[in-house]
């Protein structure tokens, strides 16, 4: 907290003569750690970047097995060496690897660290009107703790054994027992040492995120008067907090039994000719533990992009997001009923059915309010005035995205319906709609509406409109099709299909062919992306200070947006974040720091009323001045 | 290496479209200067016809693609329980595809008929509680009656098995499935152990129960047509989950957690084949949990018989025990007398490998 505040107050007595900052942070302090929240979001974000390229091309390797089962993949022996086994074929342990490590890196690393890290970091102090983070150095240890778990899981792909290859859940006994797989060995310990240190850096964020939105708000801005981004990095914060310390309960009680002899999760094994002493333990424990974290990390990669698109669509519509309390509703119901739908991944395991059966029901109320979050996105759109920028566009596709794998939900959470269709490409096709597609269109949507906040310079739109098609084309390309194998009763992580017998395999050989041309197309896309956002942060088009004309707070700092974000006072907040195209307004948007006294012409009758508060407003500033003196 | 140049032909296809479009866009901007005010660009109607194009193609493509793939879909279940769930995904399909197509059809449409123009200006329209009640409360009806269809179902298939269930145990283990029947005189199963796990007994058959004298151990699993059929499921070394695909069973195989899991087969091996007109046709079980290296081949056939054929199966089948003498001085001895009525007179020789080793 004291580092904090020492920059704050420098902040705060230079505010007038800021252009002779005496206390320049050196390259080091400024760049690597930084406990200025912009710089550890740009961190998290260059890192969530680079993890996202990591983890697509292990699944396009994967998807060159699915696709074409025949192929020789010899020319990647340069790459993958040993992996490729004397056929030239992929290794099958590899395989399970590649599976693994992808699920992994997409989840925790990509679509946790790189997007809520990325956007929480760098919104909620300029979006709230705060000078930084409530503790700046907890920020930069939780960034340090997310490169050092992100260098151990990066060291695990590099074992003679492998890394982790139990699927991303990582399910003992086959992760406990090292006699089990090779994966399960020097790789598995890793893996917990990796997502133990990620765990950790998780809290230390989520922390942060709390208590900066709770007691950090300028002046004038209450609860209802964040935009939608905050609520959502708020809930997702706090779904974070209490679900990610029960996944390293998970972590260290198989941490035990792998390397200590306990018993937790293993019980009456056989293997390998050799019965082993443990008894009593459940594996089930370990996965009820696993998805009591598992199922809230969905809306923990979910929530994020559902707050910063329901800011960028409203921006771009040039309309207020229909239905504001209700959005906040529905986020604060899916995060209440996150946390009690955990066992619907678990309807086949030999749970009690009736067990199965509250689930299911808890499990449906869930779509409701997210039926109503969809409902209302369509409708601000509707009688909008939409610019498509490449941020509008991929906000768009997250909520197409969003419905198209939501409805399949339905199906999978009826648990009569998920005996058939649990663990197989149906699931597969479900989540990465949802999930991974919905949450990567918003991270994408994200870069695109706050670079020009981020580096002072604007991306290429043009190349933004190719990437956005091609990966919206793409991503449907990949994942609608899977429906089909998976209603067609293809398990998910089979190396090869040849044992469903009956010519099924057969069948699919084309359309398996085409999911695995279309990830590659896709991914290849990505490049796109790449060399723009690179490029950009160099040679782009330099940005004004509001080029979206958007309302929020963090459009009212400068364009390069210094150490305390404010030259001068933070300014207060009056209004909603949503005054867009509002009646008798002269400008089609309304700054959420301009009084209702400034605009007589466009108020409704009870925004006339709040003038009367603006004074009270007004006089929190020496307040909330001492808040960053003491 | 015909793949690998594919790749990078498509890789520098993508590169060169980019590079033509950045230079369009650049003479673009010198023939015309942008309005500063707005973030509105030249490409705006462009990107709003897209989104008319990806619902157009996109209708088509799923259409056909569908009813394309409909013929390869797993055939009609052949287990009671398996109709009615079949029955209710199609419903609960049709009723998602409809919200499916009906949402994404508005989105898109609003997309392209809202796109700018200069001369409009947005509705201010934050909220509407009525139309807010309407779109809460229909899901939450329709979420309703789903989940209560769907926990009748679920209700009866969980329920307890009915008594004269044919009882056979699945052991999963790294890779295969180990099949061992009730027997022909009691319909009970032994206890296993697997402390008595050795390389003959590879289940671990308990012989100090003297229900586990006749049961014995196949390859293949065979079913009854019409009688229900319970699974005792259980795993040795770590999760596998058996998944009879076409009677639409799945359940996890636990190490230290037996599952169960009761069905009623109702189409016989022989009259699948003629239905499908495929005489190759055999029913399978998989496994559907990652347990290793040989997960994807995890797999027995499976064989629905007409109850006579099935008895008949059953005769010819012979005790474990029988099969290997040598178990008996496992069984104690006041049951010893019981136990040997199933070794016969002229011991067999003791290779039974063929019946309970691994596939």
């Amino acid at each position: 907290m004291s580092t904090a505040t020492t920059h704050a107050e420098e902040v705060h007595a230079h505010a007038h003569d800021h252009e002779h900052e005496h206390h320049e942070p050196n390259f080091i302090q400024k760049y690597i750690f930084s406990e200025d929240h912009k710089t550890i979001a740009k961190q998290y974000l260059i890192m969530g970047i680079l993890w996202a390229f990591v983890g697509g091309s292990l699944s396009i390797i994967f998807r060159l097995q699915l696709g074409f089962p025949e192929m020789q993949l010899e020319w990647l022996r340069p790459i993958l060496g040993e992996w490729i086994d004397e056929s030239g074929k992929l290794d099958k342990e590899f395989y399970l690897a590649l599976v693994t490590m992808h699920g992994t890196i997409m989840v925790f690393f990509v679509l946790t660290a790189g997007l809520s890290g990325t956007f929480s970091n760098f919104l909620i102090p300029l979006q709230i009107g705060a000078r930084d983070m409530a503790s700046g150095f907890i920020n930069m240890l939780s960034f340090w703790f997310f490169f050092l778990s992100s260098a151990v899981m990066f060291s695990s792909l590099f074992l003679e054994t492998g890394p982790a290859s139990g699927g991303w859940v990582i399910y003992p006994p086959l992760s406990a027992l090292p006699q089990a797989m090779p994966g399960s060995g020097l790789g598995m310990t890793l893996w917990l040492t990796s997502m133990a240190l990620f765990i950790v850096s998780s809290l230390m964020g989520g922390i942060n995120y709390i208590c900066t939105i709770i007691n950090l708000r300028t002046r004038g801005m209450t609860f209802t008067k964040m935009p939608l981004t905050i609520w959502s990095f708020f809930f997702t914060a706090i779904l974070g907090l209490l679900s990610f310390p029960v996944l390293l309960s998970a972590a260290l009680l198989l941490i035990f039994d792998r390397s200590f002899g306990t018993s937790f999760y293993l019980s009456e094994i056989y293997i390998q000719g050799q019965a082993l002493p443990n008894m009593g333990g459940s594996p089930i424990l370990y996965q009820h533990l696993f998805w009591f974290l598992g199922h809230p990390e969905v809306y923990i990669v979910l929530l994020p992009a559902l707050g910063m698109t329901s800011e960028i669509i409203a921006t771009n519509a040039r309309k207020p997001i229909f239905g504001y309390r209700a959005m906040i509703g529905s986020m604060m119901g899916i995060t209440l009923l996150a946390f009690i739908v955990w066992a619907h991944h678990m309807f086949v395991t030999g749970m009690n059915p009736f067990l199965g059966s509250v689930f299911m029901f808890l499990t449906l109320i869930i779509a409701v309010p997210s039926a109503v979050k969809a409902f209302n996105y369509i409708t601000t759109l509707w009688k909008g005035n939409l610019i498509f920028t490449p941020a509008m566009l991929f906000s768009i596709g997250l909520v197409s995205l969003f419905i198209s794998g939501g409805v399949t939900g339905i199906i999978l959470g009826n648990s009569a319906l998920d005996i058939n269709l649990h663990d197989t490409y149906f699931v597969v096709a479900h989540f990465h709609l949802v999930m991974g597609s919905a949450s990567f269109f918003g991270l994408m949507a994200g870069v695109y509406h706050w670079f020009p906040k981020m580096f002072g310079r604007m991306m290429n739109k043009t190349l933004g409109y190719i990437h956005f098609w091609a990966t919206f084309v793409g991503v449907y390309c990949v994942f609608f099709p899977m429906h089909y194998t998976g209603i067609a009763g293809f398990p998910r992580r089979y190396y090869s299909f040849t044992a469903l017998g009956n010519g099924r395999m057969e069948a699919f050989t084309d359309l398996n062919a085409f999911i695995s041309i279309a990830a590659i197309l896709t991914f290849s896309a990505q490049a796109i992306f790449f060399f723009n956002f690179f490029y950009s942060i160099f040679k782009g088009k330099k940005a004004s200070q509001n080029p979206w004309n958007s309302t929020t707070l963090e459009w009212t700092t400068p364009v390069e947006v210094g150490h305390g974000n404010w030259p001068g006072e933070i300014p207060a907040v009056y209004r909603w974040p949503y005054d867009y195209s509002k009646p008798g307004a002269e400008s089609d948007f309304i700054p959420q720091n301009v009084p209702y006294s400034a605009t007589p012409e466009s108020n409704l009758p009870e925004e006339n009323e709040e003038i009367a508060n603006e004074k009270a407003i007004e006089s929190l500033l020496a307040a909330q001045n001492e808040s960053y003196n003491r | 290496m015909n793949y690998l140049i594919g790749l990078l032909s498509i890789v520098f296809f993508i590169l060169a479209i980019s590079v033509i479009a950045k230079s369009m866009k650049l003479n673009k901007n010198l023939a015309q200067g942008e309005d500063e005010s707005t973030a509105v660009d030249s490409s705006n109607d462009t990107n709003a016809y897209g989104m008319l194009i990806f619902w157009l193609l996109g209708t088509v493509a799923g259409v056909w693609s569908f009813l394309k793939c409909l013929p390869d879909f797993l055939p009609e279940a052949a287990s009671n329980h398996g109709l009615s769930t079949d029955k209710m995904f199609w419903t609960s399909m049709a009723v998602v595809t409809l919200a499916f197509f009906v949402t994404n059809t508005l989105l898109l449409f609003f997309a392209f008929q809202y796109r700018y123009k200069k001369d409009r200006k947005a509705t201010f329209y934050p909220v509407n509680h009525k139309l807010e009640l309407i779109w809460t409360v229909i899901p939450a009806i329709v979420m309703a009656i789903l989940v209560f269809t769907g926990w009748r179902t679920w209700r009866d298939i969980t329920s307890q098995a009915p008594s004269d269930a044919v009882v056979i145990e699945i052991t999963g283990h790294q890779f295969g499935w180990y099949v061992r029947y009730a027997g022909n005189d009691d319909n009970q199963l032994g206890h296993y152990n697997y402390k008595m796990i050795d390389e003959t007994n590879s289940i671990g058959i308990d012989y100090t129960d003297k229900n586990s004298f006749d049961d014995f151990t196949a390859t293949e699993l065979h079913l009854p047509k019409g009688k229900p059929v319970l699974l005792k499921i259980h795993a040795q070394d770590v999760l596998h989950s058996v998944y009879l695909p076409y009677h639409r069973v799945k359940m996890d195989a636990v190490p230290g957690m037996p599952t169960k899991f009761w069905f009623t087969p109702n189409v016989s091996t022989d009259e699948m084949r003629a239905k499908l007109n495929n005489k190759d046709f055999n029913f399978k079980l998989n496994c559907t949990e990652i347990c290793g290296r040989g997960h994807f081949g995890m797999a027995i056939t499976v064989f629905v018989d007409e109850p006579a054929d099935y008895k008949k199966w059953c005769a010819e089948q012979k005790p474990f025990l029988a099969m290997n003498p040598s178990y008996l001085e496992k069984v104690p001895a006041n049951l010893k007398a019981k136990a040997s009525k199933y070794i016969p007179a002229e011991p067999i020789a003791t290779d039974s490998t063929a019946t309970a080793a691994a596939l």
